[in-house]
């Protein structure tokens, strides 16, 4: 039961991501009708948000300690950070720690503008083409964003932790009353599972309740009448795109403690977002949503040492599997509507 | 009727002068050729493959820079590191047999295709007569057998796995870098004296071949220390999120976790560990521990301060006291600003060796090469006497302790050698149970 209980736990945890990226595939495949194979190297990018914030506030200026020796049998040469000379060391050392949480702050507007920049300078002219043209200039977009990042800041994970105060483990056990010590989850990790819903539910309050939002769902009904009222729809779509960019990268900066930041992640991440976007049902917004979540719980269960000596591998294929099943069984994925990518 | 002026006497004139023509080039040609890539110019190519990507990405950079640094000294430029120390002194930095020594480098990417893909181009286009690398067993065995296959000589760089010098042993290779038996050898009664004499572990282990020799090597050693192992659970060489294996570990009624994992892995599963609130933790009236048999200086600092207190074995570290490591340690400081990390020394010391064994031998054939290798002893390198065994062309030398550093003294301060085992203590026969089953074969020399 324990076992089942963290499972759960940890599948809402890896399910969050998959929703997150997935949210703001189907957010732009929606509005724009563009298969985006570049959204995971958005969510790269905004990891690395996260990582130029720790590097941005570990500036620092160099002085010589005579009195220690460095490797080298020299002079030490001590380090100290501009932000702890100017705001004293504790709160210097504070705003460090908190370089994560920080970090949002600088990717939002970050990722807006890349996000628009993304779709005015390339994307749009790639509208009338077909699917098969836009996965390619995505995905070599993705590429190209990916290698970028590589040239900057090298090839190998770049460590960036949480802050100190919210890096241990919550014993969840003890709160809901089982066993002390029987259910312990890694405390960033439930945080992130409460900012992925505290996300999601803000993109849906957005759409539901603000007049933006109205006119964006009148536009993915129906674009061409939404245009006969005089309304502009394009440059409302255009910041869909920045927004959808803004949710893969805040998703990518909070993601930066529970593993360390590589050029490649987002590829990692995008193959398994876009069979989310699949069983959820192309176009779907809650269907992203509920398979997200899903297929992470499920990916989580194959793992347990249980199933896995029933199955072997089971854990590597396990998304798959339901796809085929999923799409099997309705072609048109959990929450898909009819005409979506149909001829 | 025509007139012909062929007699039998021309014509076995003629066949003579014309055999002896076709024949001349080719008796010159096989020569020349005895052995593949023998270089007849004024240089001589090595080929250096090296993950830049993947998992062990941060021990390939490192590899390579040691790699250049080995060519500058080879090639008289520099302070010489470790030819100064190197027991052995044929080399005198004018290249080798007067040859000045060039390379050529390709990314691994951790994947054997993708490595063998690499060290062909190297050899069948740029006419690398040795080459070296690795940083995963998987690709040095699939190199080593290409190498073989190819008539060149493959000095391993970083791999572990018992496999390389024991069931998929080469002729034409040979490994400096310790492997997993010795490891766990080594590491097992240190784990006894630290943790006690009943403890129960649950492992994650790497899924290809170095993660099931260190397992197996682990479970054997540390059953013998009267430990018990609750379950072995395999994670795929790609995995970067490690929470589904970790979260049954400490419901599992372990009290210590054996992390299997090397580079990328480790720094990642081990993170994730402490996330979960490992090292915090009191099972079976214990203290819940972790342990890394493998560890480098790269992973420790990809760790960062989770790596305080945790113990594993190293097959060289930059802070021991011997005049190599300290020649080693300058001459590559200088270059580069950070300390060598253990890749960096196994690889600068392989391309060494093989250029000294080239000028033992006075012949770049890799039969001869071979020759001078095997039964090789010397010193001078760190580490004390090394003798590369003849059997299986295994490196034997003592074996590092190591523990991750509670309070280091600056960045690069992160592992403490806690024990070093002397070699006596991890040698094994070559036909013992973890190695048995290869067969080093003959010499090829191709061509």
């Amino acid at each position: 039961m324990d076992a089942i209980l963290l499972q759960t736990l940890n599948g809402l945890d890896k399910g969050s991501a998959y929703a997150l990226i997935a949210l703001g595939l189907t957010l732009i495949f929606g509005t724009l009708g563009v298969v985006n194979f570049a959204h995971g190297a958005v969510f790269m990018i905004g990891a690395f948000c996260a990582v130029s914030m720790n590097r941005l506030l570990h500036l620092s200026y160099m002085t010589v300690d005579p009195t220690k020796k460095d490797f080298l049998g020299n002079p030490m040469k001590i380090q100290t950070p501009y932000i702890e000379a100017w705001f004293g060391h504790d709160t210097g050392a504070a705003l460090l720690n908190w370089s994560v949480p920080l970090a949002l702050l600088l990717a939002l507007p970050v990722m807006i503008v890349v996000g628009v920049v993304m779709e005015r300078g390339l994307i749009k002219h790639f509208y009338k083409r077909p699917h098969a043209d836009q996965i390619l200039v995505t995905f070599g977009l993705a590429i190209v964003l990916q290698e970028i990042v590589k040239q900057i800041f090298g090839a190998n994970p770049i460590p960036t932790p949480a802050p100190h105060a919210l890096a241990g483990a919550l014993d969840l056990g003890a709160m809901i009353g089982l066993k002390a010590g029987a259910v312990v989850y890694p405390t960033w990790r439930m945080i992130y599972f409460l900012f992925s819903l505290i996300v999601i539910g803000g993109v849906f309050s957005f759409l539901q309740f603000t007049t933006f939002g109205m006119v964006v769902r009148a536009g993915m009904a129906d674009r061409e009448t939404v245009g006969l009222l005089g309304i502009n729809i394009d440059k409302r779509f255009s910041i869909m795109f920045g927004l959808a960019a803004a949710v893969a990268g805040l998703a990518g900066v909070m993601y930066t403690p529970i593993n360390a930041p590589n050029y490649h992640m987002g590829m990692d991440f995008l193959v398994l977002s876009f069979v989310v976007v699949v069983v959820g049902g192309m176009g779907s917004l809650p269907g992203a949503v509920a398979a997200g979540f899903l297929l992470g719980i499920l990916e989580s269960y194959g793992s347990m040492n249980a199933v896995k000596s029933l199955l072997p591998g089971i854990d590597q294929i396990i998304i798959y599997v339901i796809a085929i099943v999923v799409l099997l069984t309705r072609p048109r994925g959990l929450m898909g509507r009819k005409g979506v990518m149909e001829d | 009727m025509t007139k012909s002026d062929l007699t039998r006497r021309s014509l076995l004139k003629t066949g003579m002068v014309a055999g002896a023509g076709l024949a001349l080039p080719t008796i010159f040609t096989s020569r020349a050729s005895a052995f593949t890539n023998n270089p007849t110019g004024k240089t001589v190519t090595f080929g250096f493959t090296v993950p830049q990507t993947g998992p062990y990405a941060d021990e390939g950079n490192d590899e390579l820079k040691a790699f250049k640094l080995a060519v500058k000294h080879l090639n008289g430029e520099g302070d010489g590191g470790l030819l100064q120390t190197f027991s052995s002194k044929a080399l005198n930095g004018t290249g080798v047999m007067g040859k000045k020594v060039q390379f050529v480098t390709g990314d691994t990417q951790t994947k054997t295709d993708a490595a063998r893909a690499a060290a062909k181009s190297m050899i069948e286009k740029d006419g690398a007569v040795m080459i070296s690398g690795g940083s995963s067993s998987g690709v040095a065995v699939a190199v080593q057998a290409l190498c073989q296959d190819a008539g060149v000589i493959y000095m391993c760089g970083l791999t572990h796995s018992n496999d390389t010098t024991g069931k998929d042993k080469k002729r034409n290779g040979f490994r400096y870098f310790f492997n997993a038996y010795m490891s766990a050898a080594a590491l097992a009664p240190v784990l006894k004296q630290m943790y006690g004499g009943e403890r129960k572990f649950y492992m994650l282990t790497a899924d290809y071949t170095w993660g099931w020799t260190q397992a197996a090597s682990m479970k054997q050693f540390m059953e013998g220390e009267g430990w018990s192992m609750v379950t072995d659970v395999r994670t795929p060489l790609a995995s970067t999120d490690f929470s589904s294996y970790l979260a049954p570990v400490l419901s599992s009624g372990a009290d210590v976790l054996i992390l299997n994992h090397y580079g990328g892995n480790m720094v990642n599963s081990l993170t994730q560990a402490v996330q979960f609130g490992m090292r915090d933790k009191m099972v079976n009236g214990k203290q819940f521990e972790i342990v890394v048999p493998l560890i480098s200086e790269l992973m420790a600092k990809g760790a960062g301060k989770n790596i305080a207190g945790i113990p594993g074995s190293s097959n060289w570290n930059w802070k021991l006291p011997d005049a190599g490591t300290k020649a080693f340690v300058q001459s590559y400081g200088k270059e580069y600003g950070v300390p060598p990390s253990q890749a960096a020394q196994t690889c600068y010391v392989q391309t060494i060796l093989y250029a000294d064994a080239v000028t033992r031998a006075k012949s770049f054939n890799p039969c001869a090469v071979v020759e001078a290798l095997e039964g090789f002893k010397f010193d001078g390198m760190g580490v004390g006497p090394t003798v590369y065994r003849k059997d299986d062309h295994q490196a034997f030398k003592d074996v590092l302790v190591v523990q991750g550093n509670e309070k280091p003294d600056n960045e690069y301060d992160l592992l403490n050698v806690k024990q070093i085992t002397p070699v006596e203590k991890v040698m094994y026969e070559p036909e013992s149970e973890f190695f048995k089953g290869g067969n080093l074969g003959q010499c090829n020399p191709g061509a």
